[in-house]
């Protein structure tokens, strides 16, 4: 059988470049925007850009945000991307206060000013949070001070260390590049724009969720 | 942040052509292959200039753009005859993660700020074409170099920048395909005065070259002619850039 990747439409645009990056890698694309779909789904991807509140008010109007929890609490891989990994967070501070899914327990934060340019564009290297915090993730395979390409202002602040997986060095900041909590992965920076080992973290992802 | 290593392809399509001060065109090759070739070499990032503006023709930049999108993962910049924000959507929907505009933002200044309202700074990048003076200064053309706006190169990127870009590409357009070096004084006259990221493109020939505009504080360059021709690969540009203590990505 055929891995299968779906990918939720909601709204916020640029979900071609994960779709591209799953099919170069053989993998079956479904772009989904409907609860029914969320359930059936194997492995789902939550991409994104754009502002926090246009995100969560675009999964509101199509009655995804109870099944996502729904499909995150029962432990089924689910890969949020920039955009897609702050929804994964309780609530965010980006022009005002919203809710967020709540699968991961934190918030959204502006990534603090100083001596760096904001919006923060660019290659980024990445390590784990913590020896093995990545270890049974997507980013399994990558080498710690892998580059990946990164575009946003906010960043996820886990309210347990336990939920950070990986970081990365922003000027005199560590911030933060993954989030997790089961077999939740939320990755601030974009895999399908980080060359060869960004191609190599969905094809990690491709191994877990489709165990040969 | 690592010095970012652009590859540019000036594109008539379905073309990848090159010129020498964007004159005396030479189709070199269809833009797929020389992007599969950048991109498997190391490239930063990829660089499609139009240099017709055929944006809405039946064979089109965006066409090519779109079939690039499902081979290359980096992010693409888009330029040439990006004129209004329905362009700019056409481009980022196409695939293009930014979008580089120069005619349309010397006529009118606004379409900076508008742009980056709707789609975020960091897609917004402004290029300035320019080309020195006898009195030592650089005065600001558009449509690639053919047409004078009398406006000053350094003024009008610092503007640009107050007005909402959010990346500059500095072309010197009396060094583009020349393979003679970059203009160093016009690129150091911005370079380090703009919180935004600088590209310097036009004139790179040999890794030091290069070497010399990285080390005036610059975010990438951007190099066609060179790599077109084959005077060096993207591997060896950043193996040099690395020996002579430039950080790049690996």
């Amino acid at each position: 059988m055929k891995s299968k990747i779906t990918i939720i439409d909601y709204g916020a645009g640029n979900l071609h470049s994960a779709a591209n990056a799953f099919l170069r890698l053989g993998a079956e694309v479904e772009m989904a925007e409907t609860a029914e779909s969320v359930d059936r789904a194997q492995c789902l991807v939550l991409p994104g850009v754009g502002a926090f509140g246009e995100g969560m008010a675009g999964l509101n109007r199509r009655g995804l945000v109870d099944p996502l929890r729904a499909y995150a609490a029962a432990g089924r891989p689910l890969l949020g991307i920039c955009l897609g990994a702050q929804l994964l967070m309780e609530e965010s501070e980006e022009f005002g206060r919203h809710e967020g899914l709540g699968i991961v327990p934190g918030q959204v934060r502006f990534i603090p000013r100083e001596g760096v340019k904001i919006p923060h564009v660019g290659w980024c290297q990445i390590r784990p949070a913590t020896e093995g915090a990545w270890d049974d993730t997507l980013l399994a395979d990558t080498p710690p001070g892998t580059w990946t390409y990164f575009v946003h202002s906010y960043q996820c602040v886990p309210s347990d260390p336990q939920y950070l997986c990986a970081q990365a060095q922003y000027g005199a900041h560590a911030i933060t590049a993954a989030v997790r909590r089961g077999a939740t992965v939320g990755v601030q920076f974009h895999p399908e724009k980080s060359g060869a080992f960004g191609l190599s973290m969905l094809r990690t992802l491709l191994k877990i969720a489709f165990p040969q | 942040m690592p010095l970012r290593v652009i590859a540019r392809l000036d594109i008539k399509a379905p073309n990848l052509v090159k010129g020498i001060r964007f004159e005396g065109l030479r189709v070199l090759g269809k833009p797929a292959e020389f992007a599969e070739r950048y991109f498997e070499q190391g490239a930063d990032e990829l660089y499609y200039q139009d240099i017709v503006a055929s944006l809405y023709e039946r064979s089109s930049i965006l066409d090519l753009v779109r079939s690039a999108a499902e081979h290359i993962f980096v992010p693409l910049t888009v330029g040439g005859g990006i004129r209004t924000v329905d362009d700019i959507r056409a481009a980022l929907r196409a695939g293009a993660d930014k979008v580089c505009i120069n005619t349309a933002a010397i006529r009118r200044p606004e379409l900076i700020g508008e742009a980056a309202q709707i789609f975020g700074t960091q897609c917004v990048v402004v290029g300035v074409e320019a080309i020195r003076q006898p009195d030592g200064r650089w005065k600001a053309f558009t449509d690639n170099g053919r047409e004078h706006t009398g406006l000053d190169a350094r003024e009008w990127a610092l503007r640009a920048v107050e007005l909402g870009a959010g990346e500059l590409l500095l072309s010197s357009v009396d060094r583009e395909g020349t393979r003679k070096g970059f203009d160093l004084d016009f690129i150091a006259g911005i370079a380090g005065q703009v919180d935004v990221p600088v590209v310097a493109h036009g004139g790179a020939g040999s890794i030091e070259d290069v070497i010399k505009v990285a080390r005036l504080g610059v975010d990438g360059v951007a190099i066609a002619a060179a790599l077109h021709y084959k005077a060096f690969t993207i591997g060896e540009l950043k193996a040099g850039l690395t020996a002579a203590g430039i950080e790049v990505r690996s």
